[in-house]
């Protein structure tokens, strides 16, 4: 008895340092040293400060930007230190009411806009942190973002298809645009003309 | 649909062509040869057991392969209890998350422990990197293995005759997890990162927003990142069929599945070890055929429930069709379908199938809120834990609860041809039967019995998240996950409570022990007998005929004890769906 | 054929006495033995209390309904009593044929182990192992024993249906005698060796009775499997009732919590009824079915492993040739005559009596037709004997043999004479056609040898083919050379065969294909048989056997016909099959079931759920009905079925599997959705 609890003890601390030590750490350290960037969160650097992740998505609801999916994360929307979804059923009431209410709110920033409205839009994600909108997503936006920034919409059109994510395979998932990427190159862009209208 | 159709059946390719390999080299593994890895790993091997006092060549009974396992778990859950409740004085927890709570951190313990992963925590919020690591990987290791020292007895136990000797349980175990996982999940891991899996020692980012936002009177000027050794433990805890999430949302986190590629991969990396194994099977009990029969006959399950639950996702939700808003399949809409709780880049096709992987094997990982998945799609997640994790099944597990439904299937066909039954050359008599009812009839007993105890209790339908049958399926699907341990969970019920830790701590013991000992008692009895050799009389278990009996066994003893249930959670709950509808769609008729 | 059973047992007369035994059956201490029905026996008392509770609070509609409902439950309990009372009926009939042959006997003990000892008058049940007694002429032998002296003939009809007396005598393999059987001419002095009342008869009569109170191993396994079906069933509706509450209180709020006589008709409907119901039933049809063909299992557990056996060890004689092997030539040797063969050889057999040695006599007539019709006086009968493995006369100056090769070479040659070369030949020639060759010998001269040839039962051949089909290896067992077995086995398309066999080398064979994992069954009836019987899984004893081989063997054929071993093999597969079949179609029953019920339970909460009312029942309490009637109707519409067995057919293990499982497996799924749609239509009718 004493002998296979010596054992049981042994054998199971030298399992979980192989398991939880060494192997954690080659493969920290081969990620750090085969993918540097990747390795540390895709992290998005401006003027040396880090300002988000590139696979980690926002809260922007501003007219003049392409507006993210709406975030289920508490206190803040998009906190990327609590990711959570809002886990409401099909047949929750409350699912209409929020949809109503983002609705809403889409046509507060933009009364003009018609058709209806892509579902990404008005529902919240599974992680709370989703980083993309669909492509119907962003071409519903573009007008409003047109007339709100002031930019032509064939730049936007060019803008959101550049910041396009297709998968290596059509089946494997549906194309969508990386919302932070987007904004912030249509950021740089307002900048530029901003210094040019200077 | 045809985008779920393509997808599917190339997972589905993937896996059996990375399985067929991988099985051959884990026969090879498992029956103690010499594999290509070995000038490798065998030193490492020789030394775990040298350091441990552990004589590979003693060789075990039933009795006291059974008593290492418990006594090995039981030192696994009391290391990770102790580091889960002693976090504030261990090193590498910088952001000072503090000790878990003791009901919180036995549930936990339980839970990786008994390779369930049910999570009633938030990982960000709860966990630091070390007991990320030295807490959990390690259990994501060693109870995907408990799973093989499970299979493999129980093959010996047909294979061997005149026999009481089952295998070193210490062997089994050390050379799964060196042989198999280990190298498994350093490539996996490396493939993850290249994606965009991070992985740091640091636990925290804050970023400083472009676009700061008022939050109520609060403006928000930054945003904290989570992150931390995140691709080293993603990859075992797929590959392991493990489910438990580093961050609260699990596969759904942008860092723990970045891609449409990761998500295919991770889809496939649930299902490529249960499929390995089956391989395995097939070469260890030198039984291809037997195998093939068990492989169609989860595919029998499997192929149509993921495509129903794929076909429900992309259905428009009733309820918002109402309303002015586009959910119809479309590439440009991310797939359309029921996006609520679903991340664009992954689409509610890529939600269903990961679904059904994460539930038909014992993964319970998820990438997309599952208790908002259409009513019918959340009941294929239910119905595949409640078939018994058989269909693939957990790693090891899965196959020898299907093994245990084979012997049910072959004990009313062998009687069928005239026969007292034998599977696999062994007769199934009293006994067999005996532990093969213990195995398989306590789940559907632990669940149901602790779902009525819940709905009962008002403190178990206080957690409930959302109103109506749903709300049943909630606490349905809180005590079928843990008592399959599966480890999925309908997010909505607040399962943080002390009703819930102790409900479903206990649920997940008995759900995994009281599988385990009954069947290896059963290959103990079954290593004793006298092989029989098979004869045109013989019940032929390679047939398409075994393939529809064994199907029906598990469907008629299996799963027919849920039907009710499962018709008063999402079974109404799609009727409530659909009529409410039907009213609505008058509504909207009437007024021009 | 069913000698011992009267003609009117399986019919109609039997239904009412059974149908009695039905009813008192339904004491508790007699539903407790089968868990299943015991759970629908206790859900029949407690929805009758529950009636009277309705009655007495004054909700005669509710317990109008419940009333319904526990009617046909105690229908149900009362159907399946009736299957098991049938099948006993049936089993008790055949017992008391046999016990009318036991009548109230007197016996005379001796004093001494001698026909003139000092004799008394007993009662025949008195009598105690060991004890001597004398049997004369008329008299019915009062208890099994072995015969010590004397020889008699016996007419054994009473227990084994063989009109024809037999002879019984003092040592070797015909010294058993059966109590009930009648001495017809001589005496014998007989040692006892049966305690009262422990007889052959008085056991057989035991068993065909008790029998059916033990379980099989294999019944056993089956019982564990509907006990804990019952068992999850019973949690099953046991928290549906809170599902039901959870539902209409905090779901739904609206409609009413499942009501108990919904949630017990649900149980009884689910738990597996129909074949928990017929299970004692099929285990004794098919003790029954065996004693049709007049054979006597010493326990319910031979039967069963009949059904397993792999290998099959039969004797050639008898079973696979008609047993009689008739000369069909004379092949003289060197400068013997064909006549002079044909003289001597008749000549040496004329005192034979077996059939073997009748024939060369009538075949010595066709060449000889002088050839005397009795021995001259003087002449000495030298019988045969296991040593000298060969027979003859012995004349005044002359000594005429004849026997195997072997023993008359040895006997040639140790009178001084030579053996012909072309003896050998001549032999071996012979016996590779599959004949047996005889050698005759006048003094120290071997004359020539006469060529017997076996006779292969019409038939047997395509049997064997369907027992291949089957998966089970025959194996023709035969004292003859290996030559003459090859080419017999051949004949009669046997798969391997033992030649030469001795008691020991026939053991040494069942232990081989022991350990190979084979269950091996064989026919036998000599006291060297014993061994082996008791060895083999499944032992068949001719009735007219030895006392020790009937002993050693689980089974007794009263009609001592070693062919029968083949029926009893299709009867074991046929009493397996049809438990399988059953409880598939048991548990298969259950899908409609849930259909019939569930919506009817939850429709007035979620009135959606109306759609899973696929058979359009006609309101939620006659789908209940209908469902429960099926349930118990169900029972008595295969009583029938039980009793006779499913229907056997010689083939492949994959194409019975496949028949069966389309049979009752897709019968049992579609079948009561038929029968529930249909109760419910006469149910709407008034």
């Amino acid at each position: 008895m004493f002998r296979s609890l010596s054992t049981t003890v042994r054998l199971f601390l030298l399992l979980a340092v192989v398991s939880g030590l060494v192997y954690p750490l080659a493969v920290l350290g081969l990620a750090h040293l085969l993918f540097p960037a990747k390795s540390q969160g895709s992290l998005l650097v401006r003027r040396g400060r880090v300002v988000g992740s590139a696979l980690i998505g926002q809260e922007i609801i501003r007219p003049r930007y392409f507006w993210s999916r709406p975030s289920a994360t508490t206190p803040v929307p998009y906190d990327a230190d609590a990711s959570n979804a809002s886990n409401t059923a099909p047949t929750n009431p409350r699912l209409v009411a929020d949809i109503r209410r983002r609705l809403a709110r889409l046509e507060h920033a933009d009364p003009g806009a018609h058709g209806p409205v892509p579902i990404d839009l008005v529902t919240t994600s599974g992680s709370g942190l989703d980083p993309d909108i669909s492509l119907a997503a962003a071409a519903y936006q573009i007008p409003r973002v047109a007339r709100a920034g002031g930019l032509p919409v064939r730049t936007l059109e060019r803008l959101v298809s550049a910041h396009t994510e297709r998968p290596p395979l059509p089946f494997l998932g549906p194309p969508v645009v990386a919302v932070l990427p987007l904004d912030l190159a249509l950021h740089r862009l307002y900048e530029k003309e901003q210094k040019g209208r200077r | 649909m045809t985008t779920a159709l393509f997808l599917l059946f190339s997972i589905l390719a993937l896996t059996f062509l990375l399985a067929l390999p991988l099985g051959l080299y884990a026969a090879r593994v498992f029956a103690g040869e010499r594999v290509w890895t070995s000038p490798l790993l065998a030193p490492l091997e020789r030394a775990v057991y040298r350091l441990a006092g552990v004589d590979p060549a003693n060789e075990m009974d039933w009795k006291k392969y059974a008593t290492s396992l418990l006594l090995f778990n039981f030192a696994g859950f009391l290391f990770l209890y102790l580091i889960l409740r002693l976090q504030p004085l261990l090193p590498l927890d910088p952001l000072h998350l503090g000790a878990v709570p003791p009901g919180s951190a036995f549930n936990t313990a339980v839970s990786f422990v008994t390779n369930t992963n049910w999570q009633d925590y938030a990982g960000e919020t709860t966990l630091g990197p070390l007991a990320q690591m030295l807490g959990l990987t390690v259990q994501n290791f060693l109870s995907a293995a408990v799973g093989v020292t499970l299979l493999l007895p129980l093959v010996r136990g047909f294979v061997r005759h005149e026999t009481d000797r089952l295998g070193n349980y210490w062997v089994d175990l050390t050379r799964t997890v060196l042989y198999i996982l280990l190298p498994l999940s350093l490539v996996f891991a490396l493939v993850l990162v290249a994606q965009g899996v991070p992985d740091t020692l640091t636990a925290l980012v804050r970023a400083h927003l472009v676009f700061p936002f008022h939050e109520g009177a609060h403006l928000v000027r930054h945003q904290a990142i989570a992150l931390g050794p995140v691709a080293s433990q993603e990859a075992i805890k797929i590959l392991g069929n493990n489910g438990g999430g580093f961050f609260n949302v699990n596969s759904a986190h942008p860092f723990e599945n970045p891609t449409a590629l990761t998500n295919a991969l991770e889809t496939v990396a649930m299902l490529l070890l249960p499929a390995t194994l089956l391989v395995a099977f097939a070469r260890l009990a030198r039984a291809p055929g037997t195998a093939v029969a068990l492989v169609i006959a989860t595919l029998l399950f499997f192929i149509p429930l993921a495509l129903l639950s794929a076909h429900e996702e992309l259905s428009p939700n009733p309820r918002i069709a109402v309303l002015s808003v586009a959910q119809h399949p479309s590439p440009r809409l991310a797939g359309g379908g029921n996006l609520v709780g679903v991340d664009d880049r992954i689409g509610a096709v890529g939600c269903a199938l990961f679904a059904t992987a994460a539930t038909a094997t014992s993964t319970g990982a998820a990438n997309c809120a599952y208790d908002s998945m259409m009513p019918l799609a959340g009941g294929v997640n239910l119905f595949l834990m409640q078939l018994g994790e058989v269909v693939f099944g957990g790693i090891g597990t899965g196959l020898a609860s299907l093994l245990a439904f084979a012997v049910f299937a072959v004990f009313l066909g062998g009687l069928m041809v005239g026969r007292t039954p034998e599977f696999l050359g062994k007769k199934i008599e009293t006994f067999e039967m005996k532990m093969v009812s213990l195995s398989i009839l306590v789940m559907p007993l632990v669940v149901l019995v602790g779902t009525a105890v819940a709905v009962l209790s008002p403190a178990g339908r206080a957690s409930v998240g959302n109103p109506g049958p749903h709300g049943f399926s909630e606490i349905l699907y809180a005590l079928t996950s843990p008592g399959n341990n599966n480890g999925s969970a309908f997010g909505g019920l607040d399962a943080a409570t002390r009703f819930y830790n102790i409900l479903t701590g206990v649920a997940m013991l008995l759900g995994r022990y009281w599988v385990y000992l009954p069947l290896l008692a059963m290959a103990g009895s079954l290593a004793r007998k006298r092989t029989v050799p098979v004869g045109a009389g013989t019940l032929p278990t390679h047939t398409l005929t075994f393939v529809v009996l064994l199907a029906g066994s598990i469907l008629l003893i299996g799963a027919l004890n849920f039907l009710p249930a499962l018709v008063l959670g999402p079974g109404a709950d799609q009727a409530l769906l659909m009529t409410r509808a039907a009213h609505a769609a008058l509504v909207r008729r009437a007024a021009p | 054929m069913s000698r011992a059973v009267p003609a009117d047992a399986h019919g109609w007369t039997l239904v009412r006495p059974a149908l009695l035994d039905s009813l008192r059956k339904l004491h508790p201490r007699g539903q407790v033995r089968n868990p299943v029905m015991f759970v629908v026996y206790v859900g029949a008392w407690f929805l009758l209390a529950l009636v009277v509770r309705d009655l007495a609070t004054g909700r005669a509609s509710l317990a109008g309904f419940t009333a319904a409902i526990d009617l046909w439950l105690w229908l149900t309990c009362l159907f399946a009593n009736l299957a098991e009372a049938l099948a006993e009926r049936q089993g008790k009939a055949q017992a008391a044929s046999l016990r009318a042959t036991r009548q109230e006997v007197r016996a005379k003990r001796l004093a001494a182990p001698r026909h003139d000892a000092a004799r008394e008058e007993v009662a025949g049940a008195d009598l105690r192992p060991g004890e001597i007694i004398l049997i004369e002429a008329g008299d019915v032998i009062p208890s099994d024993g072995e015969a010590i002296e004397g020889v008699a003939s016996v007419d054994e009809s009473a227990v084994t249906g063989e009109s024809a007396p037999v002879i019984r005598e003092a040592g070797g393999d015909k010294s058993a005698v059966t109590a009930g059987t009648t001495v017809l001419s001589d005496w014998l002095v007989v040692r006892v060796t049966s305690e009262p009342g422990a007889t052959f008869i008085d056991r057989m009569i035991h068993m065909v009775e008790s029998t059916t109170r033990r379980k099989t191993p294999n019944e056993i396994a089956l019982g564990i499997l509907l006990v804990v079906l019952t068992l999850v069933f019973l949690v099953v509706t046991a928290t549906l009732y809170a599902f039901s509450w959870y539902a209409v209180h905090t779901a739904a709020h609206s409609g009413q919590v499942i009501g108990l006589t919904v949630l017990v008709a649900l149980l009884v409907c689910l738990i597996p009824t129909t074949i928990g119901g017929l299970l004692p039933a099929i285990g004794i049809a098919g003790i029954i079915r065996l004693m049709r063909h007049n054979v006597v299992a010493t326990s319910g557990r031979a039967i069963e492993a009949a059904g397993d056996v792999d290998v099959l060890l039969l004797d050639k004689t008898g079973t696979i040739t008609y047993g009689n092997r008739r000369a069909s030539a004379f092949h003289p040797v060197g400068r013997t005559s064909p006549a002079e063969l044909a003289e001597i050889a008749g000549l040496s057999s004329l005192a034979d009596d077996t059939p073997e040695g009748k024939s060369i006599v009538e075949l010595a007539r066709k060449s000889v037709p002088s050839l005397a019709s009795a021995l001259p006086p003087g002449a000495t009968l030298i019988p045969f004997t296991a040593e000298t493995r060969m027979s003859g006369v012995d004349l005044d100056r002359e000594h005429l043999r004849k026997g195997a090769s072997d023993a008359i070479r040895a006997h040639v040659e140790r009178s001084g004479g030579a053996w012909p070369e072309e003896m050998d030949g001549i032999i071996h020639k012979i016996a590779a056609a599959g004949c047996t060759p005889l050698v005759v010998a006048r003094d120290a001269r071997a004359l020539g040898v006469v060529e017997l040839r076996d006779v292969v039962k019409s038939g047997i051949r395509e049997r064997f083919a369907r027992f291949r089909t089957m998966g089970i290896q025959t194996v023709m067992v035969t004292g003859d050379n290996p030559l003459t077995a090859a080419t017999i086995a051949a004949e009669a398309g046997v798969d391997d065969y033992l030649a030469e066999a001795k008691p020991e080398t026939k053991l040494a064979r069942i232990r081989a294909y022991q350990k190979d994992g084979y269950m091996v069954a064989m026919t036998g009836d000599g006291t060297n048989d014993a061994p082996a019987l008791a060895q083999a899984d499944v032992g068949l004893c001719m009735a007219s056997g030895t006392q020790a081989a009937r002993e050693a063997a689980n089974m007794v054929d009263l009609d001592s016909n070693p062919t029968k071993l083949l029926e009893i093999v299709e009867i074991g597969k046929q009493l397996l099959i049809t438990r399988g079949a059953l409880t598939t179609f048991s548990v298969a029953n259950d899908v409609a079931k849930y259909f019939a019920i569930l919506p009817a339970a939850f429709v007035a909460v979620y009135p959606g759920l109306g759609v899973l009312n696929i058979m359009g029942l006609s309101s939620p309490a006659h789908a209940v009905l209908a469902a429960i009637i099926f349930n118990a109707l169900v029972i008595p519409l295969l009583i029938p079925l039980a009793l006779r067995g499913v229907r056997f057919r010689a083939t492949s293990a994959t194409r019975l599997l496949r028949r069966n499982l389309w049979i009752y497996g897709l019968g049992g799924l579609v079948f009561p959705f038929v029968g529930i749609k249909l109760i419910d239509l006469l149910l709407t009718l008034h």
